[in-house]
């Protein structure tokens, strides 16, 4: 595999970032073009059919259904609100002072009348319309408007790209809790300081410290590594194929690394902790399969748009000695290192295997023989 | 077909694994069409990348090198037709790079048609992503917005009993339709919608769905209430994956431009290979195919005489990367654990398992993370017979009603064509059997997942290059034929396992074996893997040697219950294997301490890994 290589996940820190951002149904979109919009904003709404809730008319009146009609308060299509009297049976003798034993049926929603049957002798309420709305995730400029459908959003910002999330999009505050890319995230870290924020941590973040995020009303975890032990407690079932993003946990969770013990990259670390304080937006939703979708935080930042585009573009190249390199299997994984030698031939492996390898020198000055398939690129 | 054969003298081939792009140079030399140099990369299916044709070049530019030739211009095209060392006369490609199959179903009522149209899709080997049922409590918008978030490969849509109600299914169908769903991967082809419910509803569903999705209508999977009919639905789930889905990966529109033949769906292309080796011999060969998503399994039986039938089906999330955390969640813990010949720590092991999930192009470079990942790759191959065995069935395409008790059910010996005792070669491809490094692993991974029973021949593809080969076979015949038997088919050996229940301890079977050696006879005893070396001949195909096999009363070796079977036995790179574990049940002791005990004794005895590596010190 001289030419192949595994590429590291986009770390960006700046860069201009562009989301779709699209109604399930058609309807009206609200944003329009060079909008300044914050993630709660909406930016295109819909209305769905409000709910149908059924009164049986008759049987509380005690009438024949085809009497029904002549009973009812309110008409077809009338406005109604929970607990208003829609239809009453007439006082004894049309006494006003028997109002009180007469029969009534009263609206259960708020709404409208939606059909009097004269056959069974219910009546059917319709309840208010469903607003159904796609907010802007992001801070940025509304920059494309698709009629009737949703809009685009950009904006400048830091990007980071993780490995596996859970749990769909999200935005708070971000708020780094240790001290240092190595240091497990654990419950101890988690305060009530953390309500509302994007809690960042270092290695891998325990059970109880995803508990106690959930605990403290924190919006989202970025963090190196989580246990497949505790994700499937966290869960309540395992992952078979990866795909998350609708997962309803109380926390939305991104893995820059993987799984287990591994510190998140010093570099994703560093450019989290210089953006403290500010807001984050992050989406756990991953799909590991051909047209893969990853995990990502992205944290918006202030700047024009139109401006023209100097930001370091994204670019790796191949495997080169003296690229940075992180090993992504046993028995080094997690290691970080450098390429010190790409030899040619095929190398036969401690599991019998002959494979393609290079030589590389860990942060501790050790060195080692890994197989090129299990390294991947870190961003210089 | 190719016109002019003749002209035809340097051929070049790729196969998109869905984690691996393997690249193959075949050349004419001496008259004859031999294999060259092999190449592989990763598949480029993931960003930054997210095309599909940058896996090939990095594997086409690897043979390249190896053998000394040009095959890229300087616009990184591959360059036609060859001229000394520069270029190829054909480029020919297979793909299954688009991996699993993840459908989403739909169906009136949950607990009835979506129930129902969930295990077809199961049935057929799918994740079924979520189900979607008019009375799932969801609105409209969260069913649509889950359609689309998902982007499912397929879509199955079922509801009503034939000749009920039609508005309800057809409501569903209107809900897919708003959300115009599109295939996760280019737009060369319509996601595919399977329409198995109420039969009057049909013609309202076309009107819906026609125009937006490439609509499939079968038979009612629930015809009325207290009855399913699974099978039709299933098949064509089966059948639109893989000829319309897995070899489906960004950047296709572009490789098709560049293959001279249709890019074949690799298990097509393995099935021709294994159904021609079977035809060609005259006999009963089951193949797999284990790769990074999927594992493709065919096989060849004629149970009446001569006609040979052949199935094959794809499990389309049983793999050894992509589908590894797949293969993990449905065989179970202590179903993978069982093949490993130490203790290992199941927190550690799980993350093993996850990590290569997310970073599936990663390779073992431990002996302990190679005696795991041939653990997993038993129970893929276990799993993916499972359901080979009971799709290949007599009544293939005929329709076979079911109660919901046998929906799941299938009697492997009444429906099921594959019988493992007539069965003549087991032949095994992808990465972790071709690949392996001791081909003794890849016979006993077989043996293990497959439990082979009486006297079966064990093979192996070399280097993993079947799905070149086979879609090669289309155009060039003959140089598919020469490479094959030249390069391909590596004979391992035979396996003799006794069929039925064996006694904790004693003989099961007595053996007389005429090795060039010298005649060696004795007793099989219960719980014994024994290995006898008989290798190949110097043409490449295996010594056959006479044997006298004498089961215990109670087994089976071919020739019935407690009878002598005289028989030729074939060796190989391996050599011939007797296998006193018993089969129907394979007994594997239960005690842990036994059970590692007994694994390292059979895997010493094969020579299957070094001492140190069995003692995991």
């Amino acid at each position: 595999m001289a030419h192949a290589y595994t590429p590291g996940l986009k770390v960006a820190a700046h860069e201009l970032i562009s989301k779709r951002r699209i109604l399930p149904l058609k309807g009206e979109v609200v944003a329009k073009v060079g909008d300044k919009v914050k993630p709660d904003d909406v930016v295109a709404r819909t209305y769905l059919p409000g709910d149908v809730e059924p009164i049986n008319v008759a049987n509380q009146l005690g009438l024949p259904p085809e009497d029904v009609a002549s009973f009812m308060l309110k008409k077809l299509g009338d406005p109604i609100a929970k607990g208003e009297i829609i239809a009453q049976t007439k006082p004894l003798f049309g006494l006003s002072f028997l109002k009180g034993l007469t029969n009534k049926s009263v609206a259960t929603l708020d709404g409208t009348i939606e059909s009097i049957s004269s056959v069974t002798g219910q009546v059917l309420q319709r309840g208010k319309p469903i607003p159904v709305e796609v907010k802007a995730y992001l801070n940025g400029e509304v920059i494309e408007v698709f009629e009737k459908e949703g809009a685009v959003i950009c904006s400048w910002g830091s990007f980071i790209q993780g490995i596996f999330g859970i749990g769909g999009e999200t935005h708070g505050t971000i708020k780094v809790v240790v001290p240092d890319n190595q240091t497990r995230l654990q419950e101890k870290h988690i305060t009530d300081e953390c309500k509302g924020c994007i809690i960042i941590g270092g290695s891998r973040v325990t059970a109880n410290a995803i508990k106690k995020a959930v605990k403290v009303g924190a919006k989202g975890v970025v963090t190196g590594g989580f246990d497949d032990k505790d994700l499937r407690e966290f869960l309540g079932y395992d992952i078979g194929v990866a795909i998350t993003g609708s997962e309803n946990l109380g926390v939305s969770l991104v893995i820059t690394e993987g799984f287990g013990d591994i510190s998140m990259a010093g570099k994703t670390f560093e450019l989290l902790k210089s953006k403290e304080g500010m807001m984050g937006c992050i989406n756990g939703a991953t799909q590991i399969r051909a047209g893969v979708i990853r995990p990502e935080a992205v944290i918006p930042t202030d700047g024009d748009i139109h401006a023209t585009d100097d930001s370091k573009k994204y670019q790796q190249h191949g495997l080169e000695i003296g690229s940075p390199i992180r090993v992504i299997r046993h028995p080094y994984f997690g290691d970080l290192g450098k390429v010190t030698n790409l030899p040619s031939p095929l190398h036969v492996l401690e599991s019998g295997s002959k494979a393609r390898i290079l030589e590389v020198e860990f942060e501790d000055g050790k060195r080692a023989i890994v197989p090129r398939a299990n390294v991947e690129l870190i961003e210089s | 077909m190719l016109e002019n054969l003749d002209k035809i003298n340097t051929i070049l081939a790729t196969d998109c694994g869905s984690t691996t792009t393997k690249a193959i140079l075949i050349e004419k030399r001496d008259g004859e069409f031999r294999l060259i140099a092999r190449g592989e990369a990763p598949t480029t299916v993931e960003a930054p990348f997210e095309d599909v044709t940058m896996g090939v070049l990095n594997a086409v530019a690897e043979v390249g090198e190896l053998a000394g030739k040009k095959f890229l211009d300087e616009n990184d095209r591959i360059i036609t037709p060859a001229n000394d060392n520069v270029g190829t006369d054909i480029y020919i490609s297979t793909s299954s790079a688009g991996g699993g199959l993840q459908m989403m179903v739909a169906g009136v009522v949950r607990s009835m048609t979506a129930e129902s149209a969930e295990r077809a899709a199961l049935g057929a080997g799918a994740i079924v992503m979520d189900v979607i049922a008019s009375n799932d409590k969801r609105r409209p918008h969260q069913q649509i917005e889950r359609i689309r978030h998902l982007r499912p490969d397929m879509i199955l849509l079922s509801g009503g009993i034939d000749g009920g109600t039609t508005s309800h299914v057809v409501e569903i169908a209107e809900l897919i339709s708003a959300a115009d769903p599109k295939p996760r991967l280019g737009s060369s082809y319509n996601l595919p919608v399977i329409f198995a419910g109420n039969i009057n509803a049909r013609e309202a569903i076309k009107d819906t769905l026609e125009k937006k999705v490439d609509l499939g209508i079968v038979d009612n999977l629930r015809p009325v209430l207290e009855r399913e009919n699974l099978l039709p639905a299933r098949e064509k789930i089966h059948d639109l994956f893989m000829e319309h889905v897995m070899a489906q990966a960004p950047g296709y529109n572009k490789l098709m431009e560049w293959t001279d033949a249709p890019i074949m769906p690799t298990p097509g292309a393995v099935g021709l290979i294994i159904k021609t080796i079977a035809d060609i011999g005259n006999f009963e060969a089951v193949g797999v195919d284990i790769g990074g998503a999927t594992t493709d399994v065919f096989s060849v039986f004629r149970p009446d005489g001569a006609e040979g039938v052949f199935n094959r089906t794809v499990s389309a999330n049983l793999g050894m990367s992509y589908s590894i955390s797949n293969v993990f969640a449905e065989a179970t813990l202590p179903n993978v654990m069982r093949w490993v010949p130490f203790d290992m720590d199941e927190r550690d092991l799980r993350n093993r398992v996850k990590n290569k999930m997310i970073r599936p192009t990663t390779i073992p470079q431990s002996m302990e993370e190679l005696i795991f990942e041939q653990a997993v790759a038993k129970e893929a191959l276990r799993l993916a017979f499972i359901q080979h065995k009971s799709f290949a069935t007599a009544l293939k395409g005929v329709q076979k009603q079911r109660t919901i008790a046998d929906a799941f059910e299938q009697d492997s010996s009444g429906g099921s064509l594959v019988n493992m005792m007539t069965l003549d070669m087991l032949i095994g491809s992808g990465g972790v059997l071709s690949h392996a490094p001791r081909r003794q692993q890849a016979a006993l991974m077989m043996i293990d997942s497959f439990q082979p029973e009486g006297v079966t021949r064990l093979a192996v593809d070399s280097i993993f290059m079947m799905p070149q080969l086979g879609v090669l076979s289309t155009l060039h015949p003959t140089a598919a034929t020469e490479v094959f038997e030249k390069d391909c088919l590596i004979h391992l050996g035979s396996c003799v396992a006794p069929v039925g229940v064996v006694k904790k301890d004693g003989t099961v079977l007595k053996y007389t074996i005429e090795l060039p050696s010298g005649t060696v006879s004795g007793e099989l005893q219960s719980g014994e893997l024994k290995l006898f070396k008989l290798g190949v001949a110097d043409n490449g195909l295996p010594l056959k040697v006479k044997a006298v096999l004498e089961p215990q009363k109670n087994l089976d070796i071919g020739a019935g219950k407690g009878h002598k079977l005289e028989t030729e036995v074939s060796g190989g790179v391996v050599g011939i294997i007797l296998d006193g574990r018993g089969r129907r049940p394979f007994m594997i002791p239960e005690d842990n301490a036994k059970r590692i005990e007994s694994l390292k004794r059979w895997m010493t005895e094969l020579d299957i890994y070094t001492a140190e590596a069995l003692d995991n010190k």
